[in-house]
């Protein structure tokens, strides 16, 4: 089927009432939490209540908004927190190990590749218990053999991050070497030609070309930190981030506050991804 | 005169392959010098050792008089103008020339001014902050060669720069890079494996071939006095023979071709009779005449080839328009079709009879020639 | 591991002894942060854990090695149907995401063009922009006994009082297959993407109608778009959590939760050990097959990101 072979005129529009119901399929679920953050009921269902935006701006309970929840806003700061430094460090890590894979060869190249990709194949849960397990072993160690308390390996936010961060990596190396794979060397021949040392020549010619790789692998690497969940559960500690506060509420029934968070997040990603299609389109005059 | 570029003895082996095997070369200061051979030459070898982004194995390389040798590529005074020209997509025109100021720490005012000079010398006074992608293929050219004369380097080197663009602006930018090379009266060492490009710009020019360099002489002396049978096939057109040598007086040859021609000849280097030969004759030597059983106004001195044969084609190409003729023996042979037989129709399967000179008849020891050896 | 074996092999800089050196001194530099990510992350912490899947307890502070752990977890039936169950249910949802999302896939490569083209690939990454949680919680607004379903079927009279349509497997593939689909969906395009318009006009040219086109051009060429997008969504709803926990509520029994009950709500590092290295053996050897059975490879389908 393509559209310069004719069809059946019921099989076309089958086909296309077909994909018109499957987006209607991808959006009900965000429309129906986005619809309830308005509504002006202590429940996040029908009957519709009249439009409010105490879910946001309420300060007096029961209605607490968003931005005076206090578990909330720790758990926004908290989640923020592991972003960056996940995102940093996935960002630093993915471009040199794009640089390994592309640019060197050495023994065992493919079995390192192989342990590279490694990190997608192994459920989220796995990573989390292990580097729970390792890290707690070695802080137990330190305990025992010198009375040192090494608060950092115990479950918190650096756990979580190192969780994250175990993943998030492999995904910016694949997006950054990608990027680089195209990268014409000659380029960087004709810096070292001008004058440039391999060193400048890497800073003022490679980094630039590679900048909507870098930037589009950090939104990304920003974007899956902040919704992580599965490894984040394992590896948690008293101060959770806002995926795992969000999670208690949910069990146990909450007010339409869940609501406004929703909102709250769908509006960031929103402006994430407004700035990844804008780094796209200005590497794009780079890219040709 | 000084030599800007020296090497000796230069060679590069990777493993039990040898790119370049003893190549020695000096180009005199403001020469326009090319280095023109077939694909897998080994010249890219040799403009990638000169730039420093390969290290010969043996050799060595002089720039300015100076050695060398653990000088890294950036900062070798010599500059490249890269096959693709290698802009920097992400800067923009006054950007890619000032790139190699800034990496000298220069001034700010000082490397605008000196960007906007050397734009203003090839025309494009207004285009510093274009993007590289707005200008067109010559202007990418003069971009990229602009970019190197800002730093006023000893040698500029040239890798194949006119191999990407069409028939037309290739034509257009010969003339326009010699007369840049004029205007800044740089060095410049320029491989290509077209002939035409060589030829049109170059004062010296070197032929390699597998690792070597065959001859190096101005173009007319390749032209005219080929002194390798690969470079009598490589530059220019040639009728090619396999032949034995008859007989021998001096440089004068008679040779029997492998399809049975008798043929005089001239030696290019001494050869002994009985000797396997590689003789070549240019297209435009042969003179091709219509065999109207007329008596031959001009008749044939001793040292003339004379053949009968018929017209099997013509290719008609203006100028360079070609008669294929086909001799009693078999041979096809293509000669440029004279002026006075262009206009006329002249049949195809025409009575013709072709000559040509001894002394435009080379014979050469066989083998190692560019069309690959059939001697007999 | 560390040596390069041909320093010079791709190198575009620095020719001679210093400039080998330099060039060593740039691939530690390159090498030590990867060296650093898997082995302390993922190395060394996954032979750990494999080693504490061995280790039995004896008494205080006393282990033993032993396969104990395992052989509990396959003598208690209920943990060995609660991981039939999750690798069955896994199966069957990324089947059904492949049924629904190829369509999809097809109609963004193939036929949709232009700025519609655009919008509609858009629109299907939008939802995955925000978090997992959020879309399972819009499910459990629509699908919960007060939710939207049970309001609209009880408005129609289709029934007579609230309905919980949540807690129940259809509820979790639901989830999963909503929350998966991208994964599906974005290699399948790529793939359909690179299919030459040519090849199936060709196809019916020389008379073949849709399905025979479909099946013997289409399919192949997607082939390795379909594998990637399998396996992968087949991952994520092995590993999953969080979607058979809220939808499917206490009785779900995915096998993810009892790694994360014997681990954190029992302490029992031990068996939650063996019970994840299970999981990890399956998806793998599941994923092993399925790229064995197609011919294809984990760098080729995976790693081209």
């Amino acid at each position: 089927m393509l559209p310069s072979i004719p069809a059946p005129r019921f099989v076309t529009f089958a086909y296309r009432a077909y994909v018109a119901l499957f987006f209607v399929y991808l959006a009900v679920p965000l429309v129906v939490v986005a619809v309830f953050a308005f509504n002006d009921s202590l429940y996040p269902s029908l009957p519709w209540k009249g439009f409010t935006l105490d879910w946001f701006f309420g300060a007096s309970a029961p209605k607490i908004g968003l931005f005076h929840d206090r578990a909330i806003l720790r758990g926004l700061v908290n989640s923020l927190l592991v972003a960056f430094a996940t995102t940093a460090a996935s960002v630093l890590v993915g471009t040199t190990t794009a640089f390994l894979f592309e640019r060197y060869d050495f023994r065992f190249k493919g079995l390192c590749y192989m342990l590279m990709l490694a990190p997608l194949v192994i459920p989220g849960v796995i990573l989390g218990i292990s580097i729970l397990a390792f890290s707690s072993q070695i802080a137990n160690a330190a305990d025992d053999a010198f009375g040192i308390e090494l608060n950092a390996l115990r479950p918190g936010l650096l756990l979580v991050a190192l969780g994250q961060f175990s993943f998030i990596a492999t995904i910016a190396t694949l997006v950054i070497s990608s990027r680089l794979r195209k990268f014409d060397r000659s380029l960087e021949e004709a810096a070292l030609n001008l004058g440039a040392s391999p060193f400048m020549a890497i800073v003022t010619v490679t980094l630039p070309y590679l900048a909507p790789a870098l930037i589009g692998s950090a939104l990304v690497a920003f974007l899956m930190s902040f919704e992580n969940f599965n490894t984040t559960l394992m590896l948690v500690g008293s101060d959770a981030p806002l995926t795992i506060t969000m999670f208690d509420r949910m069990k146990q029934g909450s007010t339409p506050v869940l609501n406004a968070v929703s909102v709250f997040l769908m509006l960031g990603s929103a402006l994430l991804g407004l700035v990844s299609v804008m780094a796209q389109r200005g590497g794009r005059g780079a890219a040709e | 005169m000084a030599n800007d570029l020296e090497c000796r003895a230069l060679v590069k082996s990777y493993g039990a392959f040898t790119a370049v095997s003893g190549v020695s070369l000096a180009v005199p200061k403001g020469s326009f010098f090319s280095i023109l051979g077939p694909s897998g030459c080994g010249k890219t070898s040799l403009m990638r050792m000169i730039a420093g982004f390969i290290e010969p194995t043996a050799g060595e390389i002089l720039i300015g008089g100076r050695s060398m040798r653990g000088v890294p590529p950036n900062r070798r005074p010599a500059n490249m103008v890269f096959q693709h020209l290698a802009l920097f997509p992400m800067m923009n025109v006054a950007d890619n020339i000032g790139y190699g100021l800034r990496r000298r720490g220069m001034a700010k005012a000082e490397i605008a001014r000196r960007v906007g000079a050397v734009l203003e010398r090839i025309d494009l006074a207004d285009s510093g902050p274009k993007r590289i992608d707005q200008l067109s293929g010559g202007q990418k050219q003069r971009v990229a060669i602009a970019r190197c004369m800002v730093l006023e380097p000893t040698v500029l080197l040239l890798d194949e720069p006119l191999g990407a663009l069409d028939l037309k602006l290739r034509e257009h930018m010969k003339v326009e890079l010699k007369q840049l090379q004029h205007q800044f009266g740089t060095t410049f060492v320029y491989i290509t494996h077209d002939q035409s490009e060589a030829l049109v710009m170059s004062d010296q020019v070197a032929v390699m071939n597998a690792g070597r360099f065959e001859q190096v002489g101005t173009p007319e002396d390749l032209y005219y006095r080929p002194a390798t049978p690969f470079v009598a096939g490589f530059v220019g057109d040639s009728h090619r023979w396999g032949a034995r040598i008859t007989a021998q007086a001096g440089s004068d040859l008679r040779v029997e071709t492998s399809t049975g021609l008798a043929l005089r000849a001239s030696a290019v280097v001494p050869l002994a009779e009985g000797a396997a030969s590689s003789v070549f004759v240019r297209p435009e030597a042969i003179e091709v005449r219509v065999a109207d059983g007329r008596p031959d106004p001009a008749p044939a001195l001793a040292d003339v080839n004379v053949f009968a044969g018929r017209l099997e084609s013509l290719l008609f190409n203006g100028a360079n328009s070609r008669a294929m003729i086909r001799l009693a023996r078999g041979d096809l042979i293509g000669a440029v079709l004279p002026q006075n037989l262009l206009g006329t129709r002249l049949g195809e399967g025409a009575a013709v009879e072709i000559r040509f000179a001894a002394a435009a008849t080379l014979a050469f020891p066989a083998g190692g020639d560019a069309l690959g050896g059939d001697a007999p | 591991m560390n040596a390069p074996l041909n320093p010079a092999a791709s190198g575009a800089s620095a020719p001679r002894e210093e400039g080998a050196a330099a060039r060593r001194l740039s691939f530690i530099l390159v090498f030590a942060p990867f060296a650093l990510w898997i082995a302390l992350v993922i190395l060394v912490p996954q032979l750990n854990l494999f080693f504490l899947s061995l280790r039995e307890k004896v008494g205080p502070q006393v282990y033993v090695l032993g396969p104990r752990n395992y052989t509990e977890l396959f003598g208690e039936s209920v943990y060995v149907l609660t991981l039939v169950r999750t690798v069955v249910m896994s199966l069957l949802a990324t089947f059904a995401t492949l049924i629904i999302g190829f369509p999809i896939a097809y109609y963004i490569a193939k036929i949709a063009r232009g700025r519609a083209r655009t919008l509609l690939f858009m629109s299907c990454l939008l939802p995955f922009w925000v978090s997992e949680l959020v879309r399972v919680f819009g499910w459990m607004l629509i699908l919960r006994e007060t939710g939207l379903l049970s309001r609209l079927l009880q408005g129609l009279g289709l029934v007579d009082g609230p309905v919980e349509l949540l807690y129940n497997d259809v509820a979790v593939m639901v989830g999963l297959i909503y929350t998966s689909m991208l994964f599906m969906v974005v290699p399948l395009v790529s793939t359909l993407d690179s299919l030459d318009d040519a090849l199936v006009e060709a196809g019916y040219d020389l008379g073949g109608n849709g399905l025979v086109v479909l099946w013997e051009i289409v399919i192949p060429h997607a082939k390795p778009g379909i594998v990637a997008g399998a396996i992968i969504v087949f991952m994520l709803n092995l590993g999953n959590y969080l979607t058979p926990t809220l939808l499917g509520g206490k009785n779900s029994q995915w096998f993810t939760a009892q790694i994360y009950s014997q681990f954190i709500t029992r302490f029992n590092w031990e068996s939650g050990s063996a019970f994840g290295f299970v999981l990890l053996v399956t998806s793998s050897l599941i994923v092993w097959l399925a790229l064995r059975a197609s011919g294809q490879t984990l760098s080729g389908t995976i790693g081209k990101g």
